[in-house]
Parts: structure tokens; sequence; C-alpha cells
């Protein structure tokens, strides 16, 4: 029960807090923390069920091989692979790199390449390379939750444009960078993530990803296609990724090892022209050197292996066959209120829910029948998604999903009869007379919005959502 | 050392927690930290402790649960009582308890799920603008640290809110807004350590997230008030702390109107992270954590009346 004896360092006192508040950098008054940190503490109870992660499934990784090639290694190269490498990842590593991007029918040169620690370390580096506090950085809503943090410290203004079925839409882009023109500003990069997006699972129509890099080209800046699942699809037709359309002039790539290999291994990439490239790999010498050399090591003997193919093939079976099971769990246990993406690949499924139901609460809800879930908020950095909820389909079986999507589906009838009572249900808002003239906009009985956050459907280039029940 | 649990607060219980058991290391105590699950109760009985420090917060541990084992388990324990730890735990009780003493508190209705599900209460929602006016404020009546509490600018507000604070508890209150001054009044063993004002330095409510981060949320103690204010704060605090029969220590949250204090709510067992104000108020006292920790784990060992 004890913990090992250890030496703890003496409290902190109010005055100590006070003398290191007045050392803070300016910065850390915008750093976010994710907002719902105190609740995820106890998702980790054993009987939750956790749908809030983003865990690729691990377990079918062999074990045989995983030990064969750190073995080989450890018998091979042992004193190379414990050494330091280049800030720019061993060649190896990049030619590793290059067939991924290779799959997806994007020839990047080499040269351009740097390995870095994770994916996540890529859009931190590319936001130190190019953003000074106040700087405008545009990119979807929702956007990956993990992204808002570090645009939050480099002190960016965060713009974020509405997603769709077919992923940002591009018209609403143009009206903003119109909008910032005017106020004299550009934007120093949008950051979008493409294909399978994460959190919405929505991919950008080629349409509209063909826009995006003429205007991207046109006006001179810089796109930053953050792609962790491409490779990941298991329905529909592949679509060329920003990068190959651009052929990497103003778009700059994200990739990762995370989801087609191992997030454990901490390796991922960034694609930029050569001046972005030199003062990334000047940020990345300051952070941290170079990225592990050993599980470089350790990609380059798995590539070897010449199995990468058949391994990302059957993990897209098994992610095809969860995602089905929650598709199915959502039409059968979420309300006729409810609409949800049902994404070709990728890990994640967005769910949109009546507008009066505030997802950060109903987790409090879910929480006491053993489920979590990503309240939408988290994607937002204004307080928008609200209604909305991140559903993981890669972590657990069909079994766990199906019982994780009824017991979420439980919760939130709850909360829709409560509501129906309180209002007077279809019949709308139960109010003392007069008061029902001012109703505005709420409707208890809400048609899901075609938008991922309810904004109404003005535009004829707004291609909605799939909705509960429907086609 | 009691911390950790199931409650929504976990987190911050675990905060408190190790804070608390570093101190009581420091003072030369023997400490047997004990995670609040199904196994605690073979731990007590098997580790026989002369005292427990309860530093959880929330259903479970700040209710009255764990007490009223530590009851039958013949362990002192530090903190309010089994009963008063109900009455804090339950705001529309401790309400109640206030006004029969006196404290004033603001206005409100209480209502249960099951009112609205079964009775129709949603018909009695309209004597709501008459008695408390807006905006008026939606909170659970079980559950701490502003989890579930959401301001209702006007009638078209309430439904939504009622849905966010039903998520937390099946009986939530509608309280009258009342605009002042955030303040805290931490009472120790029956007397008043200096009073904390709270200032959010984002948004318009002092929430879950300012409550816990460094930097959030600027604190003044002892706060700026006139030796009036303070004597009518420090007042109401001790008879909120009375009424709810608390003993050995608590913090009482209140408002500073244009007339007068006005009490929210009682905490039994409030926060003892870095950021929390009950640590904050003793040293504006000048007593250090180490000495606050001391006094009490006496006052838990204390003889009863104490």
């Amino acid at each position: 029960m004890s913990d090992p004896p250890h030496r703890r360092r003496a409290h902190a006192s109010s005055s100590d807090l006070e003398r290191y508040a007045g050392l803070f950098a300016e910065r850390t008054r915008v750093m976010r923390s994710s907002a719902m940190r105190d609740l995820m503490a106890i998702t980790a109870r054993p009987e939750v069920i956790s749908l809030a992660g983003g865990l690729p499934d691990t377990s079918t990784f062999p074990p045989q091989t995983f030990a064969a090639q750190m073995t080989r290694i450890a018998q091979e190269s042992a004193a190379e692979a414990l050494q330091y490498g280049p800030t720019e990842g061993f060649r190896e590593t990049v030619d590793c790199i290059v067939e991924v991007m290779g799959a997806e029918g994007m020839l990047p040169d080499p040269d351009d390449v740097i390995v870095t620690t994770g994916g996540q370390q890529a859009i931190d580096l590319i936001c130190k390379a190019l953003v000074d506090p106040g700087d405008a950085v545009i990119c979807e809503a929702p956007t990956y939750p993990g992204a808002i943090p570090v645009f939050c410290s480099y002190q960016a203004e965060t713009i974020q444009i509405e997603c769709d079925a077919e992923g940002m839409r591009i018209a609403e882009l143009e009206d903003t960078l119109e909008r910032l023109e005017l106020e004299g500003r550009r934007p120093k990069f949008i950051y979008s993530v493409p294909t399978f997006q994460n959190p919405a699972g929505v991919t950008m129509s080629l349409e509209r990803r063909r826009r995006l890099v003429e205007l991207a080209r046109q006006r001179e800046l810089l796109v930053v296609e953050d792609n962790p699942y491409g490779l990941l699809r298991f329905g529909g037709e592949a679509l060329p990724p920003l990068y190959q359309l651009d052929g990497g002039d103003y778009v700059l790539y994200i990739g990762t090892f995370s989801k087609i290999l191992s997030p454990g291994i901490r390796l991922g990439w960034a694609v930029a022209p050569p001046p972005v490239m030199e003062k990334v790999v000047l940020g990345k010498q300051a952070s941290d050197l170079c990225t592990s050399t050993l599980t470089q090591y350790f990609v380059r003997e798995y590539f070897a292996e010449g199995r990468w193919r058949e391994y990302i093939a059957s993990l897209g079976d098994i992610y095809r066959s969860r995602r089905d099971a929650m598709v199915e769990a959502l039409g059968r246990y979420f309300p006729p209120q409810a609409s949800w993406t049902e994404p070709e690949g990728g890990l994640f499924i967005w769910a949109t829910l009546p507008p009066y139901i505030d997802t950060s609460d109903l987790l409090a809800r879910a929480l006491r029948e053993d489920v979590a879930f990503v309240p939408g908020q988290a994607a937002y950095v204004d307080g928008r998604g609200r209604n909305s909820m991140r559903l993981n389909f890669s972590a657990g079986d069909e079994n766990e999903i199906r019982e994780g999507i009824r017991r979420i589906g439980k919760a939130i009838e709850a909360q829709v009869e409560l509501y129906g009572a309180l209002t007077g249900g279809a019949e709308g808002p139960h109010m003392p007379a007069g008061a029902a003239e001012d109703m505005g906009g709420i409707d208890s009985q809400s048609n899901p919005s075609p938008s991922i956050s309810d904004s109404p459907e003005t535009d004829s280039t707004v291609v909605p959502f799939r909705k509960a029940g429907g086609a | 050392m009691l911390k950790g649990g199931r409650s929504l607060e976990r987190g911050v219980s675990l905060r408190s927690g190790a804070r608390v058991e570093d101190a009581l290391e420091r003072l030369g105590h023997e400490v047997l930290p004990l995670e609040a699950d199904g196994e605690m109760v073979k731990h007590l009985s098997a580790g026989q402790p002369d005292v427990a420090f309860v530093a959880m917060h929330g259903a479970g541990g700040e209710d009255g649960t764990a007490q009223e084992l530590l009851e039958i388990l013949g362990i002192p324990f530090t903190g309010p009582g089994v009963a008063a730890c109900g009455r804090c735990m339950d705001k529309v009780q401790a309400k109640h308890e206030f006004r029969a003493a006196g404290v004033q508190t603001p206005d409100w209705f209480a209502f249960n799920e099951t009112a609205f599900r079964e009775l129709g209460a949603a018909d009695a929602l309209g004597g709501l603008e008459e008695r408390l006016g807006f905006p008026l404020v939606v909170k659970p009546s079980r559950g701490g640290s502003a989890l579930g509490i959401k301001f209702a600018e006007n009638w078209f507000d309430v439904p939504e809110a009622l849905v966010s604070a039903f998520s937390y508890d099946n009986r939530v209150l509608l309280e009258r807004f009342v605009d002042g001054r955030e303040l805290a009044v931490s009472v120790l063993g029956g007397e008043p350590l200096p009073v904390v004002e709270a200032i959010p330095q984002s948004g318009d409510l002092y929430d879950f997230e300012a409550r816990y981060e460094i930097g959030r949320t600027s604190f003044v103690c002892p706060a700026e008030l006139s030796s009036g204010e303070t004597a009518a704060l420090t007042e109401a605090a001790l008879g909120a702390y009375a009424a709810l029969g608390c003993s050995g220590f608590s913090r009482v949250d209140l408002i500073l109107a244009a007339d007068g204090p006005q009490v929210l709510e009682v905490n039994a067992i409030p926060g003892l992270t870095d950021t929390s104000l009950l640590p904050q108020a003793a040293e504006a006292a000048g007593m250090t954590f180490e000495q606050l920790v001391e006094k009490i784990l006496d006052l838990a060992l204390a003889p009863a009346g104490a």
C-alpha cells in the first residue's frame, strides 16, 4: 500500500506561490491544460469503459517480432543504438518515411524531412519557427484537441473554421482570409487534419482540397497538413493528400508512426521546404537534440522485414469492425435528435446531441454509468462544441464499444426525458404566459444541424452529416 | 491518511492528500496513506491508526460516509462529524439550517428530479421570476468545486441549466443571484481565520478550473475590508458553522453584498491543495502548513465538545 521510501520537497506556501507567479513567463497565462483533467482522473477506474482516449490497439503487434527486432539491434548495433543521433534523424529512418508517404502517393525530397519525437513535436516545432505572440493561426472547428495547447503556448490567436461532412468549409475560410486582410493581417498558417479528422472523423473532399491548395498558392499562405490516419482507411476511395496536390511548396506535412505502428516509440516527422526546415532543425536542436535513436533503429528493422503494409491492413480490418459496431450501437441507443459522422477510416466518431445538452455535464452522469468520452468543448478555443462529443472506436473491442454506447445512450435518455418534462416536450418550452413570445431559437425537438457546431444552413456549399435514422 | 475516492473531486483530493501526507511525515508522524476504495476498511482495521486524517472531497468522503465507518471502527478523525458533514454536503439542507439559525443566505427553491419527471414541477417554475428574479444560479444540491453550476439569465436558460445540474445530483436548487465580492472565512476549532477574497481573472464565474490552477484566480488574504465588514463576515461565518454543527475545521463561502454578507455554503472538508483557501488563511494568521495540520490533528483528538 505504502510508497517506496523517497524524499519529497517541502510543500509550497502561498508566499512561495506568489514568488513563482512573479517568475512565470507571460505565455503561461494563456497555456491551457486539458479542460476535463479532473473528471478524467476517475476514468482510470477499471470498471469504466473509456471511449475517451485516442489509443490505437497495440495488442495485435506480434511480441515475437518485437523481441526478435530488439534482439537483433542489441546484437548488431548496441553501441550505435544507445548513442545520440543527428537532429534531422537517421537517413534510414527518412527512407522508411519516404516509403510510407509513397504509399499515399507522395514523393518528398528526403532532405525536406525531419524525424520528430511524435507528430506532436512537429506541431510544436512548426509553431516555434513561425508563430509570434498575437499571430493568427487558422484551424478547423472542431480541431485536434492536442493542437490547441500548442497554439496557446505560442500565444497565437486561434481562428476556427467550421467543418461539415466534407471537411473545412473553404468558403468560410476565404471570408475569414478577406476579413484578416482588411485588418492588415495574414495568418501564419492554416492547420488541417484533412483525412479522418480528429475529432470529427470527416475527410475533406477532393474539390475542397484543390481549392485549399489553390488558395494557399494564390495568397502565398502556408498550410500545415497533419495526416496521422491517412493509411488507416477501411472504406471508400483514397484521396490525394494536400501535400501531393501542392507538391510541397506551400503545404508543410506532418506524419507519424503512432497510429500505423506504435505511439510508444514516439516517432513522427515533418516535411517542409528548405528555408522553413532550417528553422525547424534549429528549434529541434534546442528542444531535444535528436529523436530517440533506439526507436529509430526499431523502425528501420521493422521496415526491413517488409510486412508493414500487411500490419496496417490488419489494423484496418479490426477498426472497420469496431466502427461498424459503434455506428450500429449509436443507431440503437442514441436518441433520434442525435447525429454523428460515419468515418471511412481513422479512430473517431463525432456525435452531436440536442443543443440543450452540455456534454461536459453529461460526462458526470455518464461516469456514474461507468463510461467516458471526450466532451466536444475540448476541440474548440471559444466554448463551442458544448453539445458534441468525441467517441473513440480503436481502443476497445466490439462488446465494450456496444456496452459503452448503451451506457452513454442511457445517460442521454435521462437528460432528454428531463428536458422534455421541463419544457412540455415537443409542444415547446413550458413557460409562463408571455415568456414564450421571446422564445428565440430554442427548440426542444431541434433538428440536427448540418454543421458540427450548429450554425445555420445558409450556404449551398454546406454538406450535411448523416442524420440518425436517415440514409 | 484517507484520500482519493470515486467522487468527481478525486483529483483535488489526491492533491490535498499528498500535501498533508508530506506535512505529517515532516511532523514525525507515522503515516499510513489509504486510497478510499474497497480495501479501505480492511486496511484501517489492520493498521489501527490513532487518528484518521480525512482529505476526501465530494461524495463518499465529505458527506459523512467515510466518517460513519470511522465511527464504527472507533477511530478518531479530523474535521466535522457524520451529521455535520451530511448537512454541509447538501446545500439545500444547509440553507434550511441557516434560515432557522437566522444566518443570511440567498433565497432559493429546491427540486428533485422526480418532481419534474412525475409531479409536473415545471408548472411551478412560473413563481421563480417573482420570487427570485433573474439572473439566477442553478446548482446541484450535493457537489463541490463549482461543478454543474450555471447562471440563467432568463427563462430560456432555465431548462438547460437544470438538465446540467441534474447531471451531478438528483436534487438541485435555484438560487437568487447575489452580486458582490466572493469571500471565504475558514474556521479552525471554532475560531475564525483571516478572510480570503477570491478574484477570478477571467470569465464571470469562479469555476472549477480557476479554483485549482495556479494563476487563474488571484487571492487576497487578508481581504481588504473595513473592520465592520470583517466583523459582519466573521459573525455570519461562525453562525453558519454553528448552525450546521461543524467541529474541527471548515470553510464558509460568502458573498459580501451591498446589504451585508450572505452565506452560500459551508465546505466540511475544504481543499488543502497549493491553491486552496484554508492554507492561505492559516498562513495569514501566522501558521505554517505543518502547524495547521498539527492543529487539525489536535482538534480531532481533543475530548468531544472541545
